[in-house]
């Protein structure tokens, strides 16, 4: 195995791997600061906060030093490199950066969006020096509230990585940004009249280190020393991006993209970022209720639930076929199976179909072309399909149903009175029903609705069962390409409201609490497409259903 | 010396020197012929044998650079020329493609020729209208006489050449801004590896070379290797990494000299002899106090390293960056040093072109500290200040990603080691050269 010797500990690279001397002291523990460097972007190595000594050791041992600095993230490294990034010389040379970084510096950091998360905070504390030497005045530089929708500049907070610039040129394509003037007068702007508005322009602001680009949506909302961060997928779309839920006292306040080269690699899309204000509107249902003839009954969740596992209980003398489950590809693989197990439990003929499948157009590709068409490589895609589960619901019902039902079809056997009984699973923050579908339901003998949000369904449900938005539950959602992941709670729903999986769990009169993980080691012992889930804990980056298909036997059938 | 025939300015002043059909009186275009009958290897050996290093500045090995080409590369391979002429007080390019700008050309075609390059590229600074002119006839004359075009000569041998003008910066003219500018985008210097031999212009393999350079190829191919040779100075014994310093060279002199101009001598002449024989000496019957021996960004020579011979390793051995542009600047001893150093400091947080924080960060801070003090407010520590700022920049140290950090380094290091009493006499004296409000509009 290749080695490369960092600060005097020897570390193993793999033998086809590329790496830098920042990837490479990583592995060795150690951290050689940066900022310009972004492994999904060119290396510009520009800002020189990496600067570190490379040598080389030969094979009679001995060790060969280049003279000058060397910028690690433009350093490839291979077998013998010898990288030393903590000797006086480095040290200075990080110290003499900083320096300049903050010469011209604001450090408004107590009014900066930025401070707690900073690079230039960070690295201040811990390469730098405690004061500035300059006795001159600072450049002054005019703040850009124009930059985009979503974005605003500080401009006199920038430390020119142009990471932003960089990534507007390589990943979105669209090139808004760009430098403008010379040397210390330098600043970041847009192209005049063309706003960073494209549908990724949002990750400038997680690219930015400092606190120069800001997101207008989080602007002075929190200190992010507040905010409490849990894993999870975000539910725009089924690319699954790998995302965090930022929350405090039970607000979410934003989301952000959390790497994982499984799923979509470093970023996330304004549409997923800025989409989930409907889990915090008025628009949430958070009464659980059973209804008769335009009455209410009750609002209690025990007597609710109670009433209902009777109710769908007692269906079992009726006609075959007539009671239908509608499981929405919103859902986790987790509740679906919660839910289709129960149905068929309590009543062997009952009917499973899967919920709207929500497209829009088609998968947005990126980065674009200078006419807006996609360019290969493609690095990123926003898919058409805008739920984030489908694959695992359906994985879930391929198991339990007899017979492929698609949603219009339910409707069409409502209307003609075929279905008497209909159990909805919801979750599209869009709807899954109009006006006009709903006026059909009313033949329904009995209509349960679970759902996230008030609909014209709900309001004509006998029961209605208040779930939880994504970022209030636990459970999984596979991806597109098969990727199951787990997501997490990262916050409680408003009051009445309870986690699907949970509200279920107790319709189905199991013992013990809902539990994420040891549900999926039960679903991965009945059905064999999601045998990968036997791991219960699906980790950081989730698992592959595919690659696990691949090495355990097919499902027969 | 009185012996030595000008070469490579023989033409300048003739009448009519910008023609063709001059040029051809006076045997031009015969050097291309004969590198046409050569084979492409053997012109680059050529080369290689009369030691010839690049004018541009950094006086690089010209044969040696070219054999850094791939081999047997499909192309296209591109000669892009460097006539920006951007280092302040250098002009030799400018007189070369003014009054001759055919002995370029010819330069140009041999060149690509050896090279296996089908396309020039010459990138002109954009304040330089009459060469602009002149060359851009030049280049429609050679097509018309198919000098270029398809199969000159009928040999199969096609060359274009293209004449591009820059928007002005100094940065323009490091070789790898140079590109980026000719491909459309800010000139921001490419880091290196890969070098533009292995990956220039449009990412394809490309030399880099400098007008006065091309001069000296065609010279070369004309009179041979060993006549070039036969002026000069050879290797330093006691530096290894001296390639000597061989042929004649453009010598600028500007400054407090009674007679500026540009004159043709054989390399390592020294700053004092070009003063006082060729500049009609210091103007007022004053003394030199420094000289600037090739471009600011290469130092100062105080008034007792006058005497330093002007080749490609003499200035290093006195401690500044290097021979660079060859254009003195001298300055008289009535000026003050403190103003020379904040112009030059000017002139870098001017023209760095931003990309690096010590560039472009120190270059700026050193201007503000140098405007302090000619505000009156400097102190002693300000320049150990200067002092390490400038040390911390450069590709030298590795900290920069080009040397024009080190060229804004060097002149500073320099004043503050060779003049630093007449710093600190102004410091303590409070003396101000500039009223504080013009300080600070110089600065902002
Ligand atoms: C900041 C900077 C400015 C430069 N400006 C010029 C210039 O104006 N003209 C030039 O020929 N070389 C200039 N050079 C040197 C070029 O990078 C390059 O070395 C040269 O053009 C190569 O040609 P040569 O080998 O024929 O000398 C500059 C270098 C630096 C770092
Ligand atoms: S705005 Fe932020 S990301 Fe863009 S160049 Fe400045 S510091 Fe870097
Ligand atoms: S691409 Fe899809 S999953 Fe990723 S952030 Fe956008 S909507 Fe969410
Ligand atoms: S050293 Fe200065 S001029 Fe050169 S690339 Fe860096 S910032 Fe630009
Ligand atoms: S991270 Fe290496 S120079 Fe910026």
């Amino acid at each position: 195995m290749p080695t490369v010797i960092v600060n005097n500990k020897p570390v193993e690279i793999g033998p086809s791997e590329k790496l830098n001397c920042i990837q490479a002291a990583e592995r060795a523990g150690d951290t050689i600061p940066s900022y310009c460097w972004h492994h999904d972007l060119s290396v510009v190595a520009s800002c020189r906060m990496c600067l570190v000594e490379v040598g080389e050791k030969k094979p009679d041992g001995t060790i060969a030093m280049q003279p000058k600095l060397s910028p690690g993230c433009q350093t490839p490294v291979k077998d013998g490199t010898v990288i030393v990034s903590n000797s006086e010389k480095v040290l200075a040379a990080q110290k003499a950066t900083l320096e300049y970084l903050l010469l011209n510096h604001p450090l408004d950091c107590p009014v900066c969006d930025q401070a707690g998360e900073c690079g230039l905070q960070d690295y201040s504390y811990k390469y730098g020096r405690g004061y500035s030497r300059l006795q001159e005045p600072k450049n002054i530089k005019p703040d850009k509230d124009y930059i985009g929708d979503q974005i605003t500049l500080f401009t006199d907070r920038c430390i020119m990585c142009t990471r932003c610039v960089r990534f507007t040129r390589e990943i979105s394509g669209t090139a808004e940004m760009q430098v403008i003037s010379r040397g210390t007068h330098e600043e970041i702007d847009i192209f005049p009249g063309e706003p960073c508005n494209n549908k990724l322009a949002g990750n400038v602001v997680d690219l930015c280190p400092v606190g120069a680009l800001c997101s207008k949506d989080f602007l002075y909302q929190q200190r992010v020393w507040w905010l409490k961060s849990k894993n999870s997928v975000c539910p725009g779309c089924s690319t699954g991006c790998s995302i965090t839920v930022d929350q405090n006292e039970d607000v979410l306040y934003r989301l952000k993209p959390r790497e994982n080269p499984q799923a979509q690699g470093s970023f996330m899309c304004d549409e997923g970022r800025f989409g989930w204000k409907y889990a915090q509107s008025d628009r949430r249902l958070t009464s659980p209720e059973q209804r008769t003839g335009g009455q209410t009954v009750s609002r209690d969740w025990d007597v609710v639930l109670s009433s209902l596992s009777t109710t769908l209980a007692d269906l079992s003398d009726r006609k075959p076929g007539t009671f239908v489950v509608t499981i929405s590809p919103w859902a986790t693989v987790e509740e679906a199976y919660l839910l289709a197990k129960f149905a068929k439990d309590v009543n062997p003929n009952a009917r499973l179909a899967l919920g709207p499948v929500r497209t829009v157009g088609e998968d947005d590709l990126y980065p674009k072309d200078i006419h807006g068409k996609p360019s290969l490589p493609t690095r990123f895609t926003i898919r058409a399909e805008k739920c984030p589960n489908r694959r695992g619901v359906e994985a879930v019902l391929n198991h339990f149903r007899e017979e492929v039902i698609p949603f219009t079809t339910v409707l069409h056997e409502v209307e003609n009175g075929s279905v008497e009984t209909l159990f909805v699973l919801g979750g599209d923050p869009e709807g899954w029903i109009g006006d006009a579908d709903a006026a059909k339901l009313d033949k329904l003998k009995l209509l349960i609705v679970q759902d996230l949000l008030a609909s014209a369904a709900s309001s004509k449900a006998h029961f209605v069962l208040p779930g939880a938005a994504w970022a209030e539950k636990d459970g999984t959602f596979v991806n597109h390409n098969g990727l199951a992941q787990a997501i997490h709670r990262g916050l409680r729903g408003p009051e009445g409201s309870r986690p699907d999986g949970r509200i279920l769990f107790e319709l189905a009169g199991r013992s013990g609490l809902f539990h994420a993980a040891s549900l999926r080691q039960e679903i991965a012992s009945q059905i064999p497409e999601l045998a990968a889930l036997s791991v219960g804990d699906l980790g950081e980056f989730g698992v592959s259903l595919t690659s696990a298909a691949k090495t355990e036997p097919q499902p027969v059938g | 010396m009185s012996t030595f025939e000008p070469t490579l300015l023989a033409r300048i002043n003739k009448p009519d020197s910008q023609s063709l059909e001059t040029y051809r009186r006076d045997g031009g275009y015969e050097g291309f012929k004969k590198a046409l009958g050569m084979a492409p290897v053997d012109v680059i050996n050529q080369v290689k044998d009369s030691g010839l290093r690049g004018r541009g500045g950094a006086g690089f090995p010209t044969g040696l650079k070219w054999t850094f080409l791939p081999k047997d590369h499909p192309g296209p391979i591109y000669l892009a020329i460097n006539a920006d002429e951007s280092e302040p007080a250098t002009f030799n390019n400018r007189i070369l493609m003014e009054q001759d700008p055919h002995q370029v050309l010819e330069g140009i075609a041999i060149s690509c020729y050896a090279i296996k390059s089908k396309k020039a590229y010459i990138y002109l600074r954009y304040e330089y209208g009459r060469s602009y002119r002149a060359l851009k006839k030049a280049i429609e004359e050679c097509y018309a006489a198919g000098l270029f075009g398809q199969n000159i000569h009928g040999t199969g041998f096609d060359l274009d050449v293209v004449l591009h003008r820059g928007a002005a910066a100094y940065i323009c003219g490091e070789e790898t801004g140079l590109i980026e500018s000719l491909e459309g985008k800010r000139a921001w210097p490419r880091i290196k590896p890969p070098f533009p031999a292995i990956e220039g212009l449009f990412r394809k393999p490309t030399i880099v070379n400098n007008i006065e350079t091309m001069a000296c190829v065609k010279q070369i191919l004309d009179r041979g290797a060993d006549w070039f040779k036969s002026m000069g100075v050879p290797p330093d014994p006691s530096n290894p990494r001296d390639a000597g310093s061989y042929g004649p060279k453009l010598y600028c002199i500007s400054g407090h000299v009674n007679k500026p101009g540009c004159v043709e001598l054989p390399m390592g002449i020294t700053a004092r002899q070009l003063i006082d024989e060729h500049g009609g000496g210091v103007w007022k019957g004053r003394n030199a106090k420094a000289v600037v021996p090739g471009g600011i960004s290469m130092g100062f020579l105080s008034a007792s390293e006058l005497d330093t011979p002007l080749d490609f390793n003499g200035p290093g051995k006195v401690g500044c960056l290097g021979l660079g542009t060859a254009a003195i600047t001298v300055i008289d001893d009535h000026t003050s040093m403190v103003d020379v150093l904040f112009n030059c400091a000017r002139f870098f947080a001017h023209e760095s072109c931003g990309q690096c924080t010590p560039c472009r960060e120190g270059t700026a801070w050193m201007h503000k500290i140098l405007a302090r003090i000619r505000m009156g407010e400097g102190q002693s520590r300000d320049l150990d200040l200067l002092n390490e700022v400038a040390s911390s920049m450069g590709i030298i140290p590795g900290t920069t990603i080009c040397g024009l950090s080190d060229g804004a380094a060097w002149p500073i290091k320099n004043a503050i080691k060779k003049f630093r009493s007449e710093f600190e006499e102004y410091i303590q004296t409070g003396r101000k050269t500039v009223k504080p409000s013009d300080a600070l509009m110089e600065v902002h």
